[in-house]
């Protein structure tokens, strides 16, 4: 018996690290999506507006889990192939970024015109006055919402197991087909979710007193 | 292999039952977040620790749980313990118990938002608990969060095709069986995800119609 249980745990803590590389490859892409295409969105320049604007409403406007299917199952009869983590990381990186774009834009509109104003009168170039004065401004009123926002990525990484990735979702169907003790192991598996959800907000407030909150 | 338009025409009607399941899902979901959510928040409000603790715990651990395994979870663990349900009643459940843990929160600020001296007046008229609640408070918070509200009801939408997991043919589903009897997955997932396109686009539009007129109401 004692075997037969810590190879669960050993089944379960596999899945878990799984899903933390999602999380974290989806994070990553998600931050430079949203940063892209939020400063785009607030852009004067129609070209890089739309676009933008487009990619924003398209991956909010349909289901994450239609986007994981159709990055997995279509994208390969037009020749793109990347296997089912890489296909899970992109789509559900690609979806929060969607969602962070507007957490960027609605953060960058908090900054007073006066900021931008100053930044004129002192002579800065558009670049410096973004980067310089805007952009460490934004930072703070970013930080809860991406922390939201990453715990929905966390939860939408449980995605990954309807394409056959081995995260913790899978592990636990794997452990539940194995023993046929599904109220344990679900409960366990979503106390794990509930634990590195707890992390993620542990680590959001040290980067929010870091950075300084509004 | 390029998107072939006459076959995509051709599959088109058979996702109408498979929209209509989706939509029913939705429904019944929000149905039950409605409910369950202002029950939760008032349980939150309680000023018993033993009712708001438990509560609050509930809601923190549901909100950061991800929705498909809860849907396990309706589906495979409730049966051990003899309450046998069909896979969209359980999907239904589980969509309603997941977003009725969002509704909490946002009821929660509705309730926070109504002024202190309604409560007072309510108790200087004489009204009971339950009839202040009822008639009084309640009504006014819930004015003011209808399109957050609105927000969460498109949210439970586009999740819907997570019921496809525990085998209720939704469109996603449907997409998917289409795919595995043909092997073309190109025109069926890319209709689904036109479908959940349009549909919360005009969702959105109706919000915004919505929000417009509240604003009316309130100005």
């Amino acid at each position: 018996m004692t075997i037969q249980y810590s190879d669960l745990a050993m089944t379960l803590a596999q899945g878990a690290m799984v899903t933390l590389q999602i999380t974290a490859g989806a994070a990553l892409l998600a931050i430079a999506a949203a940063c892209i295409a939020g400063l785009a969105r607030n852009s004067d320049r129609c070209w890089l507006r739309w676009p933008a604007a487009v990619y924003v409403e398209l991956f909010r406007g349909t289901s994450a889990l239609v986007q994981l299917f159709w990055i997995y199952f279509v994208l390969p009869h037009f020749g793109i192939d990347i296997g089912a983590i890489a296909a899970a990381i992109v789509a559900l990186g690609l979806n929060a970024g969607a969602y962070g774009a507007e957490i960027v834009r609605g953060a960058i509109r908090t900054v007073p015109p006066g900021q931008r104003d100053a930044a004129v009168a002192l002579n800065l170039s558009t670049r410096r006055t973004l980067f310089r004065i805007v952009w460490p401004q934004a930072v703070p009123a970013m930080l809860p919402p991406a922390g939201n926002l990453a715990i929905e990525l966390l939860k939408n990484s449980a995605l990954a197991s309807l394409i056959a990735v081995t995260e913790l979702t899978f592990a636990a169907q794997l452990a539940r087909s194995a023993t046929l003790q599904t109220a344990p192991i679900f409960a366990v598996t979503l106390l794990i979710y509930f634990v590195l959800a707890l992390c993620i907000t542990a680590g959001v407030r040290l980067l929010e007193r870091r950075f300084g909150a509004v | 292999m390029i998107f072939d338009w006459a076959y995509a025409w051709d599959i088109l009607p058979r996702f109408a039952p498979a929209l209509w399941v989706t939509l029913q899902a939705t429904l019944a979901g929000m149905m039950i977040a409605l409910t369950l959510g202002l029950v939760l928040a008032l349980l939150r409000r309680s000023p018993v620790a033993w009712i708001s603790w438990p509560a609050a715990g509930l809601i923190e651990f549901v909100r950061s749980t991800p929705l498909l395994m809860q849907i396990y979870f309706m589906f495979y663990v409730l049966p051990e313990i003899g309450i046998l349900l069909p896979a969209f009643t359980a999907g239904a459940m589980g969509l309603g118990l997941h977003y009725a843990a969002y509704c909490a929160e946002v009821y929660r600020a509705g309730l926070e938002s109504v002024p202190r001296g309604q409560w007072d007046a309510a108790s200087a008229l004489n009204l009971g608990a339950w009839h202040t609640l009822r008639r009084i408070i309640v009504p006014q918070a819930v004015a003011r969060v209808v399109p957050a509200l609105g927000n969460y009801l498109v949210a439970m939408f586009k999740d819907a095709p997570l019921l496809s997991a525990i085998t209720v043919v939704e469109m996603l589903q449907l997409a998917k069986m289409i795919g595995a009897e043909s092997f073309r997955y190109v025109e069926a997932l890319t209709l689904v995800g036109v479908f959940f396109l349009l549909l919360s686009l005009c969702a959105a539009a109706l919000m915004h119609a919505l929000e417009r007129r509240l604003q009316v109401a309130h100005a």
